[in-house]
Parts: structure tokens; C-alpha cells; sequence
């Protein structure tokens, strides 16, 4: 199962990025493979609109949830019928590495 | 003076199908559709499905119970004309919005929802927790985020 976290960087010990339309990367975790991906985001200096062009990116690549520290109320009502789950931490200290520690548990 | 404006209506689950189309007409003119609207789609569910009554249906839905009541006689009254008169039914529309329940792990701190109603959440999902919550404080209905700007 894929999950997707958002980042502040590209690396594992970048933060957890508070915001999920803008945020700065997306990370994509295969939690059976262990493979991980860092994408871009191209919406992050957006105007408007930036949360649902991210759910589009990460709904693309099949993810069932989502780990970030806050999501728009556009975004909600869309994931709610995609049937991706939502997982809000609210912790703008903890790296992206130690969230996948957490769900290699 | 203008009226209150609609309240918007809490819908669990966008349903399967989009529509239903009738067959074995006798005659063959195309007639107009019936748009059932999701509201009503909803109403149905929760009373004649889940076998809840009208003020059961109308917490959940977020409205009151008259309202929920002619929610409900519109959309059997919808039903009715579609099923008489042969007409196809389209699923569309109406003043909703999408909710799932919300769930706090006292283990890691984390919020999550559950977007499959059928499944029951045990653990959660980060740190495999059991010692989860129902969260009711932790809103992200459309209201809440109306009000602050």
C-alpha cells in the first residue's frame, strides 16, 4: 500500500511539511517494497487551486493515504469520495524519516 | 426579505452508480429525466436502508427534522414519477458536502478518518496504536472554516 507525506525537503530528515496544497515535496512510500519517491510539487507557489492539483499528482500514483499537518477544506470532501485516508499530525518538528519508522512498525 | 439560505447536507458516501435507466419500454419517445439530487439520494439510504427514523436521519445529516421529513416525500415522490412514467433516474446535484468520521491515537497524537464506512477502524493507522478516539471536537466540516473568514 502506497502512502504519500509531505516534506519540506528531499531528504529523510527533512520536517514534516504543515501544509499539504503547497507543501514543498511529496513523498511517496510503497509500504511492502519499502521504495520511496520524492516528487516535486509544481503547485507550491500557486495562487489558488493548489489542493486539488496535489490530490490529482498524488491520486495518480495510487496512494490510499496521506500523512500531513493540515488539509484545506477543498481537498477534504475530495478525498472523502476518492477514499483516501487522512492523517494529520500536528508536529512541525518530526522528519519524514521517523513517520516512516513509525509505519515500518 | 429574502429567505435563509439552504443548509448543506452532510452525505456519508457518494452512491455506486450515477443513475438507472428503465428497459422494456412499449413506446418509444425519449422522456425527461428525473434528477434525484444526492440529498435525497441520502435520505432514502437512511431511511428506508438503514432503517433509521426521521430524527435519527436528520442528526446525521446535519438538518432538521421537518426538513429531513420533506427531503425524503421529494425524493419518493421523485422515485414514484420515475418508476410510473418509465423515466430514467439521474443522481446528481443538491446542496452537500462529503463527511467521514474522525479519530484521535492518544499513543502518537495523530488525527485521522475513516473514509471506508463499511470497515471498522481498531488501530491506528501510524503507529498500529489500539488506544484510539472518536474525535468530535476536531471538525473539518465546512462551517467551521465558513466562519473564520
Amino acid at each position: 500500500m502506497k502512502v504519500a507525506i509531505t516534506s519540506t525537503g528531499n531528504t529523510l530528515d527533512s520536517k514534516l511539511d504543515q501544509r499539504f496544497g503547497r507543501c514543498s515535496y511529496f513523498l511517496i512510500y510503497d509500504t511492502d517494497t519499502r521504495g520511496m519517491e520524492f516528487i516535486p510539487n509544481p503547485n507550491k507557489e500557486a495562487q489558488e487551486g493548489a489542493g486539488p492539483a496535489s490530490v490529482q499528482i498524488v491520486a495518480s500514483r495510487d496512494v490510499k493515504k496521506i500523512i500531513s499537518g493540515e488539509f484545506g477544506i477543498k481537498i477534504k470532501s475530495l478525498l472523502d469520495s476518492l477514499k483516501i485516508q487522512m492523517i494529520v499530525i500536528k508536529e512541525p518538528e518530526k522528519s519524514v524519516g521517523e513517520i516512516i519508522n513509525m509505519l515500518n512498525q | 426579505m429574502s429567505p435563509r439560505p439552504t443548509r448543506l447536507r452532510k452525505i456519508s458516501n457518494p452512491p455506486v452508480i450515477s443513475g438507472f435507466k428503465p428497459y422494456g419500454s412499449k413506446d418509444n419517445h425519449i422522456k425527461a429525466d428525473v434528477f434525484l439530487q444526492l440529498e435525497e439520494y441520502e435520505a432514502i439510504r437512511l431511511c428506508d436502508y438503514e432503517m433509521l427514523n426521521h430524527h435519527q436521519a436528520s442528526v446525521i445529516m446535519n438538518v432538521s427534522r421537518p426538513t429531513l421529513t420533506r427531503i425524503y416525500s421529494k425524493a419518493r415522490q421523485k422515485l414514484a414519477e420515475a418508476l410510473v412514467q418509465g423515466k430514467q433516474i439521474i443522481i446528481e446535484g443538491g446542496k452537500i458536502y462529503f463527511d467521514s468520521e474522525w479519530y484521535s491515537c492518544k499513543m502518537c497524537g495523530s488525527y485521522f478518518n475513516n473514509p471506508e464506512k463499511q470497515m471498522e477502524i481498531s488501530e491506528c493507522p501510524l503507529c498500529k496504536s489500539k488506544n484510539i478516539s472518536v474525535c468530535d471536537d476536531f471538525n473539518y466540516g465546512p462551517e467551521e472554516n465558513v466562519k473564520q473568514k
